[in-house]
């Protein structure tokens, strides 16, 4: 299965890629992992590129990357379509200070808008 | 949210009756409305316990007993909370939590049995009242889209829509005058993550 994981340096974030490389380990996955900025995460790509490299490191994964540019969420969808991609992996649910989990502008983009199944991971 | 704009509202909404107070609801039950705290957790935590499933919002309340009393636990230890009663049940509870920046997200739930009886807006209200005179003074909230009664309910009590289209409604008021209570900093955050 072809796998695309969108990171965006969040905690978020950071959950995805843990349960994704969990996931891929075990089923030898082919894993591509898309780099995008948001305006509440880190805005140097290359800063959390670093972070993704050494934990896939830690799992003994191999994974592809790409850095994505303009808006994350149609890239995320154009780049599934057009690299033949069974799912896209993301962080999504975030909670507000009461409990409420709430998706943010990507994730609810992606899911209305992806012919690819999407996992979400909470 | 554009930059450069506070998407609270500049009117400030009328002034709410702070609780205690009473009102019968159309069914003709006598409830009485008043702040709650930490020694009414477990009264409140009973009411969520039988609350329907389906009536659940954004993964709120949360589905098992264990985490209703977690949930309670920051509910009720940083935020502003009234509770309707029905003699000793609790057939309705609201809660202002703060979110960090000045302002507090609201929430409300009204058990089933109680639903479509009035109970929703004069816990609304004494909920805003009570959030008045503790010097609130802008508060915010998410809604589901299709929940059009709630919403509704929303804008007759003076909230505003702000924000873009999602699949959640974001609504905000303010209770005071600019500088009369904790303030607002620049609005409801930005949502973090994705």
């Amino acid at each position: 299965m072809k796998i695309l994981l969108g990171f965006a340096g969040t905690d978020q974030s950071m959950r995805a890629l843990e349960k994704t490389l969990e996931r891929v380990r075990g089923t030898g996955d082919d894993l591509t992992i898309a780099l995008f900025e948001t305006p509440e995460g880190p805005d140097d790509v290359a800063e959390f590129y670093g972070i993704v490299e050494e934990c896939c490191g830690d799992a003994g994964v191999d994974f592809e990357v790409r850095e994505l540019e303009g808006d994350p969420g149609s890239s995320i969808v154009t780049l599934a379509e057009q690299g033949g991609f069974d799912r896209i992996v993301m962080g999504g649910g975030e909670t507000s200070p009461m409990g409420k989990i709430r998706l943010g502008p990507t994730t609810e983009f992606v899911l209305l808008n992806a012919t690819t199944t999407v996992t979400l991971v909470r | 949210m554009t930059e450069g704009t506070r998407p609270f509202p500049d009117d400030v909404a009328e002034d709410f009756e702070a609780p205690p107070l009473t009102a019968e609801d159309r069914e003709g039950r006598e409830i009485e409305v008043r702040p709650v705290g930490m020694d009414d957790k477990e009264a409140i935590a009973e009411m969520y316990d039988a609350f329907d499933q389906e009536d659940r919002a954004q993964g709120i309340p949360p589905a098992n007993p264990t985490r209703v009393r977690d949930w309670l636990d920051t509910l009720l230890g940083d935020g502003l909370n009234v509770a309707a009663w029905d003699d000793d049940r609790v057939a309705g509870h609201s809660t202002l939590v703060p979110d960090g920046e000045g302002a507090y997200e609201l929430a409300i739930f009204v058990l089933q049995d109680y639903q479509g009886a009035g109970i929703g807006r004069t816990l609304l209200e004494a909920m805003l009242g009570h959030g008045q005179a503790e010097g609130v003074e802008c508060v915010w909230l998410s809604v589901e889209r299709w929940n059009r009664r709630a919403i509704g309910l929303y804008e007759t009590i003076g909230f505003e829509n702000y924000g873009r289209e999602r699949f959640e409604q974001e609504m905000s008021i303010r209770l005071l005058p600019e500088g009369d209570g904790e303030g607002c900093c620049d609005g409801p955050p930005e949502r973090e993550g994705f």
